[in-house]
């Protein structure tokens, strides 16, 4: 698909270069070097927890994994915007922003353990448990917004979502609905350019962020392996949603570089030139040559952040394999906040069941196997 | 205070947005128009349209605008136009509102009331006149309600918005002009319980099971058949989930014999679940196999015929001399 249509904003090249952007130029004039180098830090570390975890999958401890290889820049410089107060509605792939929100390693990997199907309080990380069903956290995102509206707020809701995701009406619902009510939404998408099998050029014939102005919503295309140029489109956005400007859109242009999950195989529909091409706009590869050149990251500072994702990567391993298995009768529980007498009798009767197995081996005690 | 049942809906949602500032409905049409029920007749006036929504016409972003509104602590009352119009909010509801408590482990909590007219015999054209209330019954997460008079209307409305769960809430569109006594002041801390059913007719022959819209038809049945000497216990289910099985279990040991009535498809409907459940923990009392007088399971008919496919006080008449074996009934229900 060609994205010609649209201006592809870009402050560092795939090269290391670092180029003017008259749009997001003056949203990252206030970075310091020390700033420059945590982004770069933080898509090593979250780097290295995709590779631990998709170890442990391989190694049988999870049950499934969904790489986020190659998006590093994009939810790294997106999240890295967002004040505390902001609130994220992610998809199941935003492992790299649950680690920026300061979730424990354990949280992160419940739902691919299969010990519970979301980790953190979503209230303490301001962050949504991540989504599944295609697209629809952008309406909670959208009445978020709304909400903040209707409480007077200056902060604003971001929706995570894919390529995939914009053909699911829920979104087009959103837009919508944020651009009717003018709710501080940012959709932020990322075109990884694959949904599991199907190539960008299925879900549109036109540039994902050209979608958006049909809503009245402004939209803009960044370089999604560029952290410095996400983190100040995300920013633009932001601003646009504290200052009353409403819903923006943002189109993140990155590549997946892995499998959709552990459970895919690529090799079925897309071809080596291809990632032989986006592996030369490696995200963590520019950022470090911008970095190296400019006299702002030395051997010292880059040891200290290896043993940084090395203690990270630990503390995912160790999580992982300290899960204890949940209780038999935890499926029960929070299914609804008050009584329910029909639930509460299945419960007893199912108590009743296994207590007929006290005693007998653990193998032996109950549940389908 | 003689209200109709839409006036008592009305004025329980007006008591629910003075009550609590994070109350607000969304819908279409709700708000200048009053709703084409005028159900919500006066409250974007009264309340402003930041509080009484008229929301663009997309039911799945109607309730999923209103999970992220319930994320941000808001107690979001939605209006589904029709009931034939939820099926696009269907994933919203069933993935999303259902689910979101459990799948937090109880850190975020959906109290969404969702309001939907339903039910036939109004002379409506196709999707005006559907009853999907088992959809949701089988859902587990939802609760699910319908009232059958004015003053349910009104308590169980407030009961549901002020409802931790998510509520759905079937309004029996063809009983909105009853009017009947309402004590709008009485406090909820006394009402019956949003998920308790009722007896609203005392009897010893057969136990009338029934809600919503047909709640009156069962009760007019049950008159009728008083004058040829037939007692029938009419219970009202109210909640449809969870289902109170106490006041039917113990009105089925007297009497041994069960009908139930409804206006959906008899296929997997809620009379399927109630002659299961009541087959299974009241076996040895029953005189006779429960009986179902229910809609036929087909497509909603076209308006002029829609009164072959509705249950009215004959049919249930009918199942009800099935259940007592009389030889007038209508035979062959067995093969």
């Amino acid at each position: 698909m060609a994205h010609s249509a649209m201006p592809l904003h870009q402050l560092v090249t795939a090269s290391g270069t670092r180029v003017a952007d008259e749009l997001l130029d003056e949203f990252v004039s206030d970075l310091d070097d020390q700033t420059l180098r945590n982004l770069y830090e933080d898509m090593l570390i979250v780097r290295r927890i995709d590779a631990e975890a998709t170890a442990l999958q391989r190694q049988g401890q999870l049950a499934l994994w969904p790489p986020l290889l190659g998006q590093e820049a994009s939810q790294i410089g997106s999240v890295r915007a967002l004040e505390h107060d902001d609130f994220i509605f992610p998809t199941y792939r935003e492992n790299g922003v649950a680690y920026c929100r300061g979730a424990s390693m354990g949280s992160v990997l419940g739902v691919w353990r299969g010990v519970s199907n979301s980790g953190w309080d979503p209230y303490e990380l301001n962050m949504a448990t991540p989504q599944i069903i295609i697209g629809s956290q952008t309406l909670h995102a959208t009445g978020y917004a709304m909400g903040l509206v209707l409480d007077g707020k200056e902060s604003l809701s971001l929706a995570y979502f894919g390529d995939g995701a914009t053909s699911q009406g829920d979104v087009h619902e959103a837009m919508v609905f944020a651009a009717s009510f003018q709710a501080p939404v940012v959709f932020f998408c990322q075109n990884n350019h694959w949904a599991i099998s199907e190539p960008v050029g299925l879900q549109s014939h036109v540039p994902l962020a050209g979608r958006a102005p049909g809503y009245g919503i402004p939209s803009l295309q960044v370089d999604g392996n560029d952290v410095l140029a996400v983190l100040a489109a995300t920013r633009w956005a932001a601003h646009r949603a504290r200052t009353g400007g409403g819903p923006s859109f943002i189109e993140a242009v990155t590549y997946r570089m892995g499998a959709h999950t552990t459970a895919d195989d690529p090799t079925r529909y897309r071809g080596v030139t291809e990632l032989e091409e986006w592996g030369a706009k490696d995200p963590l590869t520019r950022m470090r040559t911008f970095l190296t050149n400019a006299g702002k990251l030395d051997d010292e500072a880059e040891s200290a952040m290896a043993a940084k994702a090395d203690a990270v990567a630990a503390e995912l391993r160790a999580a992982c394999i300290n899960f204890p298995d949940p209780e038999p009768l935890s499926v029960f529980e929070h299914v609804y906040v008050d009584d329910h007498p029909i639930l509460a009798r299945q419960r007893d009767h199912y108590l009743a069941y296994l207590s007929l197995f006290e005693g007998s081996s653990p193998a032996a005690q109950g549940g389908a196997s | 205070m003689k209200l109709s049942l839409t006036q008592a809906i009305n004025a329980g949602l007006r008591r629910a947005l003075e009550d609590d500032p994070k109350v607000v409905l969304l819908g279409e049409d709700i708000g200048t128009l009053g709703g084409v029920f005028r159900v919500t007749d006066g409250l974007m006036k009264d309340f402003g349209s930041h509080r009484v929504i008229d929301t663009p016409l997309a039911e799945s972003a109607i309730i999923g605008t209103a999970v992220g509104l319930a994320y941000r602590g808001f107690r979001p009352v939605c209006e589904i136009q029709f009931d034939g119009f939820i099926y696009p909010g269907f994933d919203q509801i069933v993935s999303q509102v259902a689910k979101l408590h459990a799948r937090t482990r109880g850190a975020v909590r959906m109290p969404l009331t969702i309001r939907v007219p339903f039910g036939g015999g109004i002379g409506s054209p196709e999707h005006h006149s559907e009853s999907p209330e088992a959809y949701f019954v089988h859902t587990s997460g939802l609760r699910v309600i319908s009232p059958s008079n004015p003053q349910d209307a009104y308590t169980m409305l407030r009961q549901a918005i002020a409802s931790d769960d998510p509520v759905l809430y079937f309004e029996p569109k063809r009983r909105y002009h009853a009017k009947d006594e309402v004590m709008l002041d009485a406090p909820l801390s006394t009402a019956p319980l949003m998920g308790a059913a009722r007896v609203v007719a005392a009897g010893t022959d057969v136990t009338l099971v029934s809600y919503g819209p047909l709640v009156r038809t069962a009760l007019d049945a049950a008159s009728a058949a008083a004058a040829e000497g037939i007692s029938i216990e009419v219970i009202d289910l109210r909640s449809l989930s969870p289902i109170d099985y106490l006041p039917v279990m113990e009105s089925v040991r007297r009497t041994g014999r069960l009908v139930i009535s409804h206006e959906a498809g008899q296929t997997l409907g809620l009379g399927a679940e109630i002659a299961a459940t009541i087959t299974e923990r009241c076996f040895n009392y029953l005189e006779v196999a429960p009986v179902r007088v229910t809609g036929f399971d087909i497509p909603y008919p076209p308006s002029k015929v829609e009164k072959h496919h509705l249950p009215d006080l004959d049919r249930i008449l009918d199942g009800v001399d099935r259940a007592l074996g009389r030889p007038n009934s209508h035979s062959g229900m067995e093969d």
